[in-house]
């Protein structure tokens, strides 16, 4: 690799702007020769900037463009506003056609939406690819800044070349006649205000808040992080994610545990506020959309259990209670890494039906038929020669195409059933189907009836079940980002240089932001000293009409 | 205690306005060239002071009598919203003094909390989601975020008012006037709602919903647009009939009264202009004629950098936090977490621009604009039209 040696004697990597160690300007053309110093990234020597012509290279300086990174979080921004227009499918009411949907209840504009794919837009490959091309620019970016960056800062001399100086942006020069005087108050000054003072025959460079300077790093280490915790949930077994419904009274495996752990719901309650019995402050607003209408608490009150032994197919688990909780929104269970959620429910689920074998015509009864919906039996002895037989059963109950009773699911929202009812009268039994509110007699008059007599229902806890490993790699992403940023954000890097030169003083000051600042610091800092409180040369070049440049620059 | 804290915010109001008209007076005074400060924007400053803390009052006797933080609808979020841009601004104005800054935030703040107004003022009870600590650790942390950036914004317009040339019509005049527009808008949308509210106007009407169901719709301003096969109830009869009816997917409600405001705030610009007979932003300029505009667009960054950090804080960590414990994941691509990230992205395009790039003065000024423009796109038109999660915030 060549270097530049610079006339202090330092040795500089090609590319430099202007010599690490004393700021003599390098490489010049004639006509910037008047300009203020471009000062971001301290006229470092950037890959970026210094090599081109390998593909690498080439790859390499694209992604490192700042023009590239904000044009890319451009488009990002555009995509993502797009996706919100129409809602995105996995929002769309359950079981209805997405192709069908967005034509139904947008129109033409919905149909386009959809065959663009931009119903799944935040999981489709090219937005992905955005996301991942703003991750690899972040991390392009950061190298080719930082490491020239950190070099700089670390070589930089105390003694600058007057060049250097007369081309800060502040810049002053003053004759005093007590030199030694003048630049020790200056010193105290300095120190008082909490600068880095470091001396070199007679010169003062004074330095506070480096560090802010590696904040734009550390905040892009942070979403480098944070992108790779989230690439992680691709890997199988890193996150679960799975629903479960759970009756009153039943005890179930919790899905995604393996046969692990095991869940009771002992009830799940539902409250609305009412008026009278909630604070009186919310009468108005209980008004508006109706007493009983604003929900106040979903929960479920659970048991938790734990398996013991190993799993053996085919045989009841031996459990072992672990604990009692009652979830809540907001106040999930979590044992073991597993979160389990509140998030739906269903009231009044029919779980037993009973019926009374009746005589129509005397209305006698001759016992009681209890019907469990989810687990029926086959046959109901009731003695003395009577006898109900379920020929079929219809859990959730409508009529086919074809006129013929079917069931649409296996949970009991609408039960139906074909009894065969014996007594000792009738000893090859009468055919009778029944379904709420309806009585069929397939096989003509029948002598007897199943009459209903009486629903218990349960509620049933739509719950989450989750576990999520890269939880704290995320965490950890945004953490070191929000560092990143109030290190970067809340504190600034400022320097000054106060050099005798030629009898004179001249002071220089810079700073990556907040100008303002900095003047009032140094006119508290001079204020006293006799020193001339520094010019913003920049006003003047704006004032020339020569203004556009930028020299204020971070990072 | 209900009572006394809508009292207090009434104050509150009072005194902002008040205070707007301390710092026009300050700008006249002459003197300030030299001070810097005169007594005009003292009264101001003061007066900002203690409408806030007025405010302040309102919120804490609010939170008492509700037993919750008031952040939990959208009356209560955008009046914090407000409360947080006064208190912003006055931060802000004691690092850098300068008046003219009070003559536009202020103006900004009253008109963020009079359209606040504009929605169900009652104490809500909350729902299940909102019942948690991050309900207040996550929303006042985001709309002070929000609050911070909107200052950018204030600094931000008062250099494009001081900078863009009206002396002949642009592409600048035009932009600009599009924003003296949006904010005449909704002034003309309080003045409309205000008037309608206070004549008691009311509209029933039956209509056929998208899923061809029957339902009632109470219009409580006369319905230029009526919802689909609309038909005025027995009780409404005699109440203006709509001059056309919507299809079911629209909703017509929200779609009249936005009608009603762009016809009140075109009504009042066309008024301004026709007493001013220049642009808005024109009979501005000569109040902002002595504005230092380097000091104008650092504040404008300035705001920026101090409220990215806030905002990312509030609305996106702390967000997905509570996220993943109310709706069992950190991430879900709502329509409003999306917005958040749009938000956070527009500002961490300005910050790269203008710390890389050297975008500086009038463009970084443009961007402040576009910035506050994203977060009343998400704060008005994210809850009131595209819904989702966050929907219950617009009830």
């Amino acid at each position: 690799m060549e270097h530049v040696k610079c006339e202090c004697g330092h040795v500089n990597p090609h590319g430099t702007a202007f010599c690490e160690s004393c700021g003599k300007p390098l490489e010049e053309h004639s006509e910037t020769k008047k300009q203020l110093l471009d000062m971001r990234y301290e006229g470092s020597a950037r890959r970026s900037q210094t090599y081109n012509k390998t593909i690498i290279d080439k790859i390499w300086a694209f992604f490192s463009s700042v023009k590239v990174g904000v044009t890319l979080i451009v488009i990002t921004l555009i995509a993502s506003a797009i996706g919100t227009i129409f809602p995105q499918e996995m929002y769309l009411p359950p079981n209805v056609s997405p192709a069908e949907y967005y034509a139904d209840q947008y129109g033409w504009l919905g149909k386009l939406y959809y065959q663009l794919g931009f119903n799944n837009l935040y999981g489709s490959w090219w937005y992905m690819l955005l996301i991942a091309s703003i991750g690899v620019s972040l991390v392009i970016c950061s190298l080719d800044r930082v490491i020239p960056l950190y070099r700089a800062l670390k070589q930089q001399g105390v003694t600058r070349h007057p060049n250097f100086l007369r081309r800060q942006r502040l810049f002053s020069v003053s004759q005093v006649a007590d030199m030694d005087g003048v630049l020790k108050r200056v010193k105290e000054n300095l120190a008082e205000r909490r600068y880095h003072i470091r001396e070199e025959n007679g010169n003062i460079l004074a330095e506070k808040g480096r560090f802010s300077r590696w904040g734009p790093y550390v905040n892009h280490i942070g979403l480098i992080i944070f992108l790779i915790g989230a690439m992680l949930r691709f890997v199988p077994g890193m996150y679960v994610d799975e629903v479960m419904w759970i009756r009153e009274g039943e005890t179930k495996e919790i899905p995604g545990t393996h046969g692990k752990y095991f869940l009771k719901s002992e009830k799940f309650i539902f409250e609305t506020y009412q008026k009278g019995k909630d604070n009186e402050v919310f009468n108005a607003a209980i008004d508006r959309v109706g007493n009983g209408m604003v929900a106040k608490n979903y929960q479920t009150n659970v048991v938790l259990y734990k398996r013991i032994g190993p799993v053996i197919a085919g045989e009841e688990p031996k459990l072992k209670k672990i604990k009692e909780y009652k979830i809540r929104v907001n106040e999930p269970l979590k044992y073991d890494h597993y979160a389990l959620y509140q998030v739906d429910f269903k009231q009044n689920e029919p779980y037993k039906m009973a019926f009374q074998l009746m005589d129509k015509t005397s209305g006698k009864t001759f016992g009681t038929v209890d019907i469990n919906l989810h687990n029926p039996e086959a046959s109901y002895n009731l003695g003395h020669g009577y006898r109900v037989e379920l020929l079929s059963y219809f859990p959730d109950f409508y009529f086919d195409e074809d006129g013929n009773p079917a069931t649409k699911s296996k949970i009991p929202n609408n039960p139906a059933f074909v009894f065969k009812m014996f007594a000792p009268d009738k000893p090859k039994g009468e055919v009778s189907f029944v379904a709420i509110q309806q009585t069929i007699e397939p096989f003509g008059n029948n002598k007897y009836k199943m009459a209903f007599a009486g629903l218990e229902t349960r509620n049933v806890s739509g719950l989450t079940v989750r576990r999520d490993f890269t939880l704290w790699i995320l965490g950890l992403g945004g953490a070191v980002f929000m560092i990143g940023l109030i290190q970067g954000m809340y504190w600034n890097h400022r320097r000054i240089w106060v050099q005798r030169i030629n009898g004179e003083v001249w002071l220089a000051a810079h700073t990556n932001k907040n100008w303002f600042g900095l003047k009032n610091e140094i006119r508290r800092i001079l204020d006293g000293t006799g020193l001339a409180m520094p010019v913003d040369q920049a006003d003047r070049e704006k004032n020339a009409g020569q203004g556009g440049q930028a020299h204020g620059a971070a990072q | 205690m209900a009572q006394l804290s809508s009292t207090l915010l009434y104050i509150a109001f009072i005194l902002y306005l008040i205070g707007t008209f301390f710092f026009g007076g300050a700008i006249r005074d002459k003197r300030k060239e030299r001070t810097g400060k005169n007594r005009w924007s003292q009264l101001g400053i003061t007066t900002a002071i203690i409408g806030f803390l007025s405010q302040l009052g309102y919120f804490i006797t609010r939170w008492i009598a509700a037993g919750h933080a008031p952040v939990s609808n959208l009356f209560e979020f955008t009046t914090f919203f407000g409360m947080m841009l006064v208190a912003a601004f006055i931060i802000i104005y004691f690092i850098y003094k300068i008046s003219i800054l009070g003559l536009f935030a202020l103006p900004v703040a009253l008109l963020v909390i009079a359209y606040a107004s504009m929605f169900p003022r009652e104490i809500t009870p909350l729902i299940p989601a909102l019942q948690s600590d991050w309900l207040q650790i996550h929303v006042t942390t985001a709309a002070t975020g929000e609050a911070i950036l909107a200052v950018s914004f204030v600094a931000g317009l008062i250099y494009l008012i001081r900078v863009v040339d009206q002396s002949k019509p642009s592409k600048r005049t035009f932009w600009l006037e599009v924003v003296m527009f949006c904010l005449i808008t909704t002034l003309g949308f309080v003045l409309v709602s205000t008037s309608f509210g206070l004549a008691d106007y009311e509209a029933k009407f039956t209509w056929i919903d998208k899923n061809k169901q029957q339902a009632e719709v109470v219009y409580d301003m006369p319905a230029l647009v009526g919802p689909h096969e609309g038909k005025l109830t027995k009780e409404s009869a005699g109440r203006f009939e709509p001059l056309v009816y919507m299809p079911a997917i629209i909703n017509a409600k929200k779609l009249n009264t936005v009608i009603w405001s762009l016809i009140g705030g075109i009504v009042l610009y066309v008024l301004f202009r026709l007493v001013l007979r220049k642009r808005i932003a024109a009979a501005l300029q000569p109040l902002v004629k002595n504005v230092n505009l380097d000091l104008t667009d650092e504040i404008s960054y300035r705001a920026v950098a101090i409220g990215f950090p806030v905002f990312t804080l509030g609305a996106l960590i702390f967000a997905m936090i509570w996220a993943q414990i109310a709706w069992t994941r950190f991430w879900g691509w709502d329509p409003k977490e999306v917005w958040a990230l749009i938000t956070w992205l527009f500002y961490a395009a300005f910050l790269h621009l203008r710390l890389s790039k050297g975008w500086h003065g009038e463009k970084s000024a443009w961007l402040a604009v576009i910035g506050f423009a994203i977060i009343m796109f998400n704060l008005v038109a994210v809850n009131l039209v595209i819904a989702g999660l966050h929907s219950y915030a617009g009830t």
